[in-house]
Parts: C-alpha cells; structure tokens; sequence
C-alpha cells in the first residue's frame, strides 16, 4: 500500500519539478515533459510483457498456480501501461505533428502489443476452468511475447515518423535526471500494481475454492 | 512412435476433414461466398474510381480470405465437438501433434480452394491485370495462407471450446496476424504492379521467417491447448 502511495507521490513531484525546474524545451516547449511518462511507460511495458512470457513459460514447465496468477497480473499492468503509452502519445502528437494517429511504425507496432494482451485478458475472462483458462492463456501468452520482436522488425522496412526512442544518452543534460527518477517511479508503481493484482487474484481463488467446498459439504450455495 | 506412424495419423486425419467437407459442400459455397461478398462490400465502400480499386486490390484480397477463413477455422473442431469426436480422437494412440498437423494442412487445403475462387474474382472486380510474376503471386500467396492457417489453427483449438467462441478467435488471431497480414499486402502489391522497386523479397523474407516461427511454436504448444 505505501509502496504505491509512495511511487505516485515520487511521480507526481517529479513532474512539478520537471515543469517547474527544468528548461522549456527549445521546439516543443512544456510539452516536452510528457516524455518523463510516455518513455518510462514504454520501458515499463516492455518489463511487464517479459515477465507475462517468462511467468507463461515457467507454468508450462512446472504447472504451478501462481505463475498463472502471476502472469495475468503483469499482463494487465503491460496493458495498462500500453495503453497510457498510446494516450500519451497521441496528446503529444496532436500539436507536435499535427495529428492524433499516423501509421507509423512505432505507434502501430505498440498498437498491436496492446492489441494482443487485450486478447489475452478476453480470453481468460471467456474461460471458467481455472486449469484450461491457465494452460490456455499460458500459451496465448507465449505466443503473443513470441510477436513482439517480429512486429519490432517487421515495420523497419516502413517510412517511420517517430524518433528514435530517448534515452539518457540521446537527451540534453537538463532532462536526464527527471526522465532516470521518473522511469524509477513508474517502474515502481508497476512493480505495486503487479503485486496487487496478483495478491487479488490468490484471494478470489482462496475464495473460490472455500465456497466449492461451502457447496460440497452441503452447507452454503443456493440450498443454504 | 516412428516418423512413418505419425505421418500415416496425420494422412488419416487430413483424409477424414477433407471427406467431411467434400460430402457435405456447404462449408465451401458459405466460405467462398462470405469471401466474394466481402470483396463486393469492399468495391462498393471504396466507389467506382478504378485507380482506387487496383490501388486497394491487395489489400482487399487478403481481408476477405481472413474474414473467410475465420468462419472456416471454429467449423472445422465445432464438426468434431458436435459428434463427440474429439474426445474419441484424443483416445488414441500417438501424439497430439498429428492431432494439429492433420488439422492444419485439412484447414490449408480447404483455404487454398477457397483463395482460387476469391483470388480471380477479385482480379476481375477491381480491374487488376495478371501481372508477368504471377508464378512469384501464387508463391506468396502459399506462403502467407501457411501463416494465417498455423495460428487460425492453433487458435480455434481453444476459442471453439469456450463461451463466445465467435468473438475470441477474431480478437486472439488477428492482432497475431498483423506480420503476415502486412508482409503478404506489401509483397502481393509490389508484385501486382510488377515489383518495379524490387521490394518484394524482403516481405517474403519476413513472411517464411513468421510461417517457420509460428509452425514451431504451436505444434511444440498445442498439447497444452487440446489436453484440457
């Protein structure tokens, strides 16, 4: 809980320092600061779809319930940062090129990501057997990690509008260290939210599995 | 189980899809039809400017073998689930892999039909000519149907045997889809205007490599997916 809390309070300071502190940029002006989200929510997108392949992968192998649990906490978070990613993207595409969507291959190619672990979480959310939904999703999960790099490299060949990513080596000075502190925080907050879902979903499972035998032994259910 | 086994399994399940769909025919006319009528639909969204139609013609071709093909993937287990057949074929001896194989190349077989009837309406309502590649036309169009057929295969397995099956295999296939879908437009585009940028063999590079990936990955995942 306080993890969290934290994490948001480190974000939220960094960005009034950001606008306060650090220099307008030269072209973009203050729009510039939506960097210090747009590119750490990339960067913690890529950690959480690594750990829905790794968490699928280990499932498969050894079948335990908690890198199933665990592999649908990251995915939703993956989601959730995609999806901010894109957001984000858009708001500072708007002024900045003069449109809200081009396709473009970064915008398309993180597009299709969210695309994927959307269906990924419709498919569990479609699946009751808790065993089938796991093996299932597992494989959907695999599958899905197994597309990034070939999307990544399938839009090289086309005309690209978006720079290339920002890193503390390709930025001015001024602007490293709330882009470095900024990744930190979210990478935090995913951190946060990853375990708090995961948490969840063991309790509803608990939970399950304590009104299955309710039902069983007689007592609890519709007949209580 | 020898190599020789296997491959008579496969043969057989291919033979028993295949003589299903060849009795009963409807499969087919439905399928083709859907295919030629998204085309239409297509003509008539982009109007009657024939350098807009052979402009699009590629990339209409392929959607309407996706959206074709998709209605052919959930029949092709929804046959077995009705009969209880699938529980029978999980019974027997060998490998699932069989199991996938013998589906995918039915489901391959079935689609190529499909693509010789969609294909040439599809020259003929958007007013493309035969470009001098077409040999090169018939190979991409081979291989980014292996593509489409591998995971269209390897995702009905599942979305078959849920609820809203109708829904989940649109949303779990086509975004996988995107890299196939993509490289075969391009490809199949450059050729239809005789590749005079030459652009073609990098999309056919991307295509085998996504057909040798995904072939791998879902016949090495697919007892995880038909064991439950």
């Amino acid at each position: 809980m306080w993890l969290g809390v934290g994490a948001f309070a480190l974000l939220a300071a960094m960005q009034a320092w950001a606008i306060s502190i650090s220099v307008p940029d030269r072209d973009m002006g203050h729009l510039q600061k939506i960097m210090y989200v747009h590119v750490p929510a990339a960067w913690s997108m890529m950690i959480a779809y690594f750990i829905v392949a790794i968490a699928s992968l280990r499932y498969l192998w050894k079948g335990k319930e908690s890198d199933d649990l665990l592999a649908a906490a990251a995915a939703e978070a993956g989601a959730l940062m995609t999806g901010l990613l894109l957001v984000l993207g858009m708001i500072w595409a708007k002024p900045t090129w003069g449109i809200w969507w081009t396709w473009d291959a970064r915008l398309t190619s993180s597009a299709v990501l969210f695309f994927i672990y959307v269906g990924y979480l419709v498919l569990r959310a479609f699946v009751d057997d808790p065993d089938r939904r796991a093996q299932w999703s597992a494989t959907v999960g695999l599958l899905g990690a197994l597309n990034v790099p070939i999307v990544y490299m399938s839009v090289r060949w086309w005309r690209t509008l978006h720079q290339p990513q920002s890193n503390p080596g390709t930025l001015d000075p001024n602007y490293t260290l709330g882009l470095r502190v900024n990744a930190i925080a979210l990478v935090i907050i995913l951190i946060w939210f990853i375990r708090h879902r995961y948490e969840t979903a063991k309790m509803e499972r608990v939970a399950d599995q304590l009104h299955e035998q309710l039902v069983l032994s007689g007592r609890g259910g519709i007949n209580a | 189980m020898s190599w020789s086994d296997e491959w008579r399994r496969i043969r057989a399940i291919v033979w028993k899809d295949l003589t299903t769909e060849r009795r009963s025919k409807s499969g087919l006319n439905a399928v083709a039809f859907m295919g030629i009528l998204v085309l239409l639909l297509f003509g008539f969204a982009l109007g009657p400017d024939t350098s807009a139609l052979r402009a699009a013609a590629a990339g209409a071709m392929w959607l309407a073998i996706l959206f074709s093909g998709v209605l052919a993937f959930n029949r092709s287990y929804q046959l077995e689930l009705d009969g209880g057949a699938l529980e029978s074929l999980l019974l027997y001896p060998g490998s699932r892999k069989a199991i996938y194989l013998g589906k995918l190349i039915a489901n391959l077989v079935f689609v190529l039909i499909v693509e010789a009837i969609v294909i040439p309406a599809a020259l003929v309502l958007y007013q493309v000519a035969l470009p001098p590649g077409w040999p090169a036309m018939v190979g991409v169009t081979v291989l980014g149907t292996v593509g489409f057929v591998t995971l269209g295969t390897f995702y009905s397995a599942m979305s078959s045997r849920s609820r809203a099956r109708e829904v989940l295999l649109p949303l779990l296939l086509f975004p996988m889809l995107i890299p196939v879908l993509l490289a075969a437009v391009e490809s199949s585009s450059a050729l239809l205007a005789g590749d005079p940028m030459s652009e073609a063999g990098a999309w056919v590079r991307l295509l085998s490599a996504f057909d040798i990936i995904f072939l791998v990955a879902s016949v090495m995942a697919f007892e995880y997916v038909i064991e439950v």
